[in-house]
């Protein structure tokens, strides 16, 4: 090795692995199966077995250009193909492509006698010629187990099994062979003593009438993988496993803000709304309108051209549709441009986890960038608050790895407290909105408030929000000296305060009429006064007039009475000075 | 049992043909092959024809009698089809498979 600063870690060498192409699967093997090796897959009736192994093969030959043979012990080929073609596999092409042959190995012990030395040479040969044929990569033997009921010999069989499993890997082929689950054996003729390098099992259990099935990696040499059980899915697109783990809060977070489609509550929201990629929940009691919020978010990121995937457990799309058109949101028209896909199923339907199965495939189709899960309630009634927190921490984490933006609704009951599931549930929601009745003055009303928020600055104040025609619409709520009030009591509360308004006003205009009359009677008088005074100077001036007068008279009478004594020059001088400065004055 | 009193085949002059799966020429398809022929001797004489098919040569034969053990001796006529695996050893085991009542 050429490289000596870290000899031992070049020296591992990656196992190479054999992508099944299988949802889910890859990434708990991390990669597929050991390529050139032997996987045993071991389940009871009706696991899905079988269809893993064609899964296996169909995707092999599509996907990654592996051609493969399945050796059916069981099913006829014409069984096979019309198995399958209900999952969209068309097993008939994959073969006139030579990308699949089937093969089918009858065994039935009661037309085979035997007697003397024999070997399972004609099974190889078989084996050689199907792969030789198409130039297979992969095989599936599905399920060699058969041959037990068809050769009594035991100690060849299994001298010959073993010999198989060697000759298998000789050829270099990815085998995949499927085991019925024994009673006290893993498969119930001891398979997995042949098969050491990755045992996979699946399991299907029934509780409470609900199945869910698993799958668990018993082992695999040379590798690690995840070691939980994860649930799986068989549904019309085939195998689809649960992969996501909890381990992961490594994800990218987003500053980028998205309107909740309430205007008034992303004012609540730091002025901006919802962070993208977060984990929203919109709790309350009956009838509080939370589908209607979800419904409001969705329109929302409809406009911004979103695409958006609702969940209803509870409504069917067309209702939906229905009804918040009656509060002014178009979701039809969403429906019809292709960005929004309500999907409705029955709680009761699956299992939790297959539900969670469910939704992430159906995600992960989509691809989304807002998911509604409208209510979460009804998959948390399905399981234990230790399950319900497991499976959502693993629902949350992929969507928040995938960095969509989830609201779920959720149902409460009380409404002072929180019950303890749903406590469990809220510490993995980073913004929490309650929503409340309010009752008073024999009305029912509806508050809303921000219980948390995370990594942003959100108000504190309870809102009151009416569902219109035209959406929800938050209020502020009467808060004064006298209380809290909402609805009805708001109204009657403002109508007072506007009344005690109008009364002052009212009083303010009276004292001010009444001034305004006091300003008038004061001219009124000050103007009776002039007139007095006026009326007054005028008699003084009459006086004085006539006095003027009566002097001048009482001249004229002098002089006359002057010219009549004949008095001298000198004094009639005199007389005219007096007369002139009476005239003066 | 007389010699007059023959298998049903034989009296209907009925024709054996029987086919023997090996693959190569192994000690145990060897063995076969001379177990069967003695037992077709010394029962069916002159009534019986044997098909030796060599799987190594011709694997695409393998499936259509559904051969997975080897050697394997097929009964193709009389019907119904019968099938007998095993090196051939014991005699009376391959008498009944075949269903050939043995010649005293």
């Amino acid at each position: 090795m050429h490289n000596t600063e870290q000899p031992r870690r070049s020296a591992r060498i990656e196992l190479p692995k054999s992508p099944t192409g299988i949802q889910g699967l890859d990434e708990i093997t991390l990669g597929g199966l050991p390529e050139g090796r032997t996987t045993l897959v071991v389940g009871r009736a009706g696991s899905g077995k079988t269809l893993l192994g064609i899964e296996f093969l169909v995707h092999g030959a599509l996907d990654f250009g592996e051609p493969g043979v399945f050796i059916s012990f069981e099913e006829t080929p014409g069984d096979l193909v019309s198995n399958v073609a209900s999952l969209g596999y068309d097993l008939n092409d994959l073969q006139e492509r030579n990308l699949l042959a089937i093969d089918h190995v009858e065994v039935s012990r009661s037309d085979i006698i035997e007697t003397g030395e024999f070997d399972l040479e004609g099974l190889f040969i078989r084996l050689g010629y199907a792969i030789d044929s198409i130039g297979a990569k992969r095989i599936v033997l599905d399920t060699i187990e058969s041959l037990f009921s068809g050769i009594a010999n035991t100690g060849i069989l299994r001298a010959e099994l073993r010999r198989l499993f060697f000759w298998l890997k000789d050829r270099g082929v990815t085998a995949v062979v499927t085991g019925e689950s024994g009673e006290a054996t893993m498969t119930r003729h001891g398979l997995e003593e042949y098969i050491s390098d990755c045992v996979i099992l699946l399991d299907h259990r029934v509780d409470d009438q609900i199945s869910t099935r698993r799958l668990r990696v018993v082992k695999y040499r040379g590798s690690v993988h995840g070691t939980n059980e994860y649930p799986f899915l068989i549904d019309e697109g085939g195998f689809s496993v649960l992969p996501i783990t909890s381990t992961g809060l490594t994800h990218a977070v987003s500053s980028e803000r998205v309107s909740s489609g309430v205007e008034r509550l992303d004012a609540m929201l730091d002025g901006e709304g919802f962070y993208r990629g977060s984990t929203i929940m919109v709790a309350g009691t009956p009838g509080t309108g939370k589908t209607s919020f979800g419904a409001s978010f969705v329109h929302a990121a409809c406009l911004r051209g979103e695409k958006c995937l609702y969940f209803s457990f509870e409504e069917s799309p067309d209702q939906i549709v229905r009804n918040m058109q009656s509060i002014g949101i178009d979701l039809a028209s969403h429906i019809e441009s292709g960005l929004l896909k309500i999907h409705s199923s029955r709680p009761t339907m699956y299992g939790l986890e297959m539900h969670l199965v469910m939704l992430i495939k159906q995600i992960r189709e989509r691809q989304p960038r807002v998911v509604v899960i409208d209510p979460l309630t009804d998959l948390i009634a399905i399981g234990s608050t230790k399950d319900v927190k497991v499976m959502l921490t693993r629902l949350i984490d992929y969507l928040k790895t995938n960095r969509i933006t989830a609201l779920f609704t959720h149902l409460v009951h009380t409404r002072e407290n929180l019950a303890p599931s749903d406590l469990a549930v809220s510490s993995l929601i980073d913004t929490l909105i309650y929503l409340q009745d309010i009752e008073s003055a024999g009305e029912r009303n509806r508050g809303l408030y921000v219980l948390k928020s995370r990594g942003m600055e959100h108000s504190n104040q309870i809102r009151e929000y009416r569902i219109t025609a035209s959406g929800i619409e938050l209020i502020d709520v009467y808060v004064g000296p006298a209380g809290m009030f909402t609805g009805t009591a708001r109204l009657v509360q403002e109508a007072k305060e506007r009344a005690e308004a109008e009364a002052m006003d009212e009083a303010i205009a009276s004292r001010q009429r009444e001034l305004e009359r006091e300003r008038s009677i004061m001219k009124a008088r000050i103007a009776v006064l002039q007139n007095e005074f006026a009326s007054r100077e005028e008699e003084l001036q009459r006086m004085i007039e006539a006095e003027s007068h009566r002097q001048r008279m009482i001249d004229a009478d002098t002089r006359a009475i002057e010219r009549l004594r004949k008095a001298d020059a000198a004094d009639n001088d005199k007389q005219v000075q007096v007369r002139d400065a009476g005239v003066e004055r | 049992m007389t010699d007059t009193q023959k298998t049903a085949g034989e009296e209907n002059g009925e024709e054996w043909i029987l086919r023997l799966y090996v693959a190569g020429q192994t000690p145990k398809s060897l063995a076969a092959f001379a177990n069967l022929k003695r037992i077709c001797e010394e029962h069916l004489a002159g009534r019986y024809k044997i098909e030796v098919i060599d799987l190594l040569e011709h694997p695409q034969l393998a499936r259509g009698d559904q051969i997975f053990a080897v050697p394997t001796l097929v009964r193709k006529l009389p019907p119904p089809l019968r099938k007998i695996i095993g090196d051939l050893s014991n005699t009376e085991k391959v008498l009944v498979g075949l269903d050939v009542q043995p010649r005293k």
